[in-house]
């Protein structure tokens, strides 16, 4: 550590003003309060100071992702080998392989978003915002493995400059970027983005595994959009062993995940909490209803729960700070109504089997509104006080 | 006074520049995101709306003394409508395919805000001539934005350009797919978006100052 500090301290002049270097000023300056809490102190005026800065929150929601992402290459893994007919295979052989599958794509999302944040950094004289280090690894996650990487990589570009720099970075973005991503490649290239050739590798990488044509394995999910009673047991759902996008397949992951973050009070309880509460709502409305003809109506609570990105979005997109509802009172709201647009997306438009996409870009959208009533509640109420004293 | 005189080019020339009526005054968004997917049927609209602008400014500009300030919406309205039904017939008689694809939004152009625009302030004040070119010049102003847009719409979106095949059949075997996204009315609003914040960035007389 001390050898690293010394080493930043010495090569530090080149990147100053007038330092050979001086281009790259943004770059070393991102690494380093990276590396380092930053030092510096305010001059004037009163701040209380929290270690607790951006960089490291967005540090705890990587490590919080991890268990998914891990647990995700796995099962890449085990729905490649089972889908070949070789369900004897190790368990390191199904991991290693599922690592070699979607590294390329982790390295792809955060080339090309981290290259973007430099370039406009540098452009507009501002520090490195760190938001991408979230999105960055979050964008992976949500695509399916047979997602090619030039795709993903336009997608990645499209929300980092359409989402997030034009509103003016980190911070200002209105939508979820990780979301916009998702939402650009689910319209732009629904043949690789939803269906049943996507959701398996289907290559060998460096001779683990086999190429083999045209496997097809539908999402549970997408079984039920298309009125077909999902054939994976319910132990399967949880533990997440079924066909799906990288990282939402596993329920228990992903809690771990959500218990990371709510220990550490970086995501809210509250948005967290009522999203499923909306969903279980929801879905349970949806229920007594009935329908003979939509599976996906007569689909359980639970299973509305465990299936598709429900979790993982509730966890770690409807969470976000930049994009959620900043009023306490909002957030039971904001959470609450993702959880039933998402179910409702669900049930009532079999072309979107995944609602949860939708349902959190569209309660973004009314984030603010939600604020806005809850605060000019507040100012009204405190005047009526006032006037009554 | 010439025909061609400094303040008539300019009439004619700046509506497809700094004036733009799509990017500058942001009007006739609408149609602008429904005619777009191909070049085609963009350039056809494009061609109409010029015509309808150019001749209703000149009729316009030509009754601006006889009507009545309380009634002239509703003349300016049937002078715009007559406009519009004649290319519409006439697309029907010689491009049907084009005035099908084009469907409604042929009778839309009445509801173009650019046209009303125009009517109201330019040809209630000024002749019939610089009425006519400023009809001409805005009408084209429009029809620029509408083919660049739909250039990269149907480029991207159909990897064509008037219908034909642009990108090879190799490409599309190296597993390059066209993009969807850019057939919906979504995309044409970002690149739309695009071409406005090129131009304000070229002109800094365009950016508001920041206060």
């Amino acid at each position: 550590m001390k050898a690293l500090r010394n080493y930043l301290d010495k090569i530090k002049p080149n990147f100053e003003e007038g330092g050979k270097l001086h281009a790259f000023r943004s770059v070393f300056d991102g690494f380093e309060t990276f590396l380092f809490v930053p030092n510096s102190t305010s001059k004037t005026g009163v701040h209380v100071h929290d270690s607790i800065d951006s960089k490291r929150i967005m540090s705890i929601v990587v490590i919080a992702l991890i268990p998914a992402l891990l647990f995700g290459m796995y099962n890449v893994g085990y729905q490649h080998y089972n889908a070949v007919g070789m369900p004897d295979a190790g368990f390191f052989e199904m991991f290693i392989y599922g690592f070699l599958a979607v590294l390329p794509k982790i390295i792809v999302s955060y080339v090309v978003g981290l290259g973007i944040e430099f370039v406009v950094a540098q452009w507009k004289n501002e520090e490195i915002q760190e938001g991408f280090l979230v999105s960055g690894l979050l964008i992976p996650m949500i695509v399916p493995v047979g997602c090619p990487l030039w795709i993903l990589a336009i997608a990645t570009a499209f929300s980092v400059i359409f989402a997030k720099e034009v509103f003016g970075g980190t911070g200002m973005n209105i939508f979820n970027p990780a979301l916009v991503a998702r939402a650009f490649l689910f319209f732009a290239y629904p043949t690789m983005m939803s269906g049943d050739a996507v959701w398996v590798a289907k290559d060998s990488i460096f001779g683990l595994g086999q190429t083999v044509d045209g496997l097809t394995a539908a999402t549970p999910l997408g079984q039920a959009a298309t009125n077909i009673v999902p054939d994976a047991s319910l132990a399967d759902m949880i533990i997440g062993l079924i066909p799906g996008s990288i990282g939402e397949t596993s329920v228990i992951a992903i809690a771990i995940g959500a218990f990371i973050l709510l220990w550490t009070g970086v995501a809210s309880w509250k948005t967290m909490g009522s999203v499923f509460v909306g969903g279980i709502v929801m879905a349970l409305i949806f229920n007594a209803l009935g329908s003979e003809s939509n599976t996906m109506a007569q689909l359980p609570w639970y299973e509305h729960i465990v299936l598709g990105g429900f979790c993982f979005g509730a966890v770690f997109m409807a969470t976000d700070p930049v994009t959620s509802a900043r009023t306490e009172s909002g957030k039971y709201i904001y959470g609450f109504l993702i959880g039933a647009m998402a179910v409702i997306i669900r049930v009532l438009n079999p072309g979107y089997p995944e609602g949860m996409m939708l349902a959190i870009l569209l309660m973004n959208v009314f984030a603010p509104l939600i604020d806005y009533c809850f605060v000019q509640k507040n100012i009204s109420a405190r005047a009526k006080r006032l006037q009554s004293k | 006074m010439s025909l061609f005189s400094k303040k008539n080019q300019e009439v004619l020339l700046t509506p497809l520049g700094l004036n733009n009526p799509v990017t500058v005054q942001v009007l006739g968004i609408c149609s602008a995101l429904a005619v777009t997917a191909q070049l085609e049927p963009a350039i056809v609209m494009g061609l109409s709306v010029t015509i309808i602008t150019a001749f209703a400014n000149l009729v316009i500009s030509l009754l601006r003394n006889t009507v009545p300030n309380r009634i002239r919406i509703i003349v300016q309205l049937v002078v715009v409508a007559t406009f519009v039904t004649i290319v519409s017939e006439v697309l029907k008689a010689f491009a049907y395919d084009v005035s099908v694809q084009l469907s409604v939004y042929i009778g839309l152009i009445i509801t173009n805000c650019i046209l009303m625009g125009r009517l109201e302030a330019f040809a209630m004040m000024n002749g019939p001539w610089e009425s006519f070119l400023d009809g001409i010049g805005n009408g084209l102003g429009y029809a620029k934005i509408l083919i660049i847009v739909a250039f990269f719409r149907e480029l991207l979106g159909s990897g064509s350009l008037f219908g034909f095949k642009i990108i090879p059949d190799a490409v599309y075997e190296m597993g390059y797919l066209n993009n969807g996204l850019m057939l919906m009315p979504p995309m044409a609003l970002i690149i739309c978006a695009c071409v406005i914040w090129y131009q304000r960035a070229k002109h800094k007389e365009l950016q508001e100052s920041s206060n």
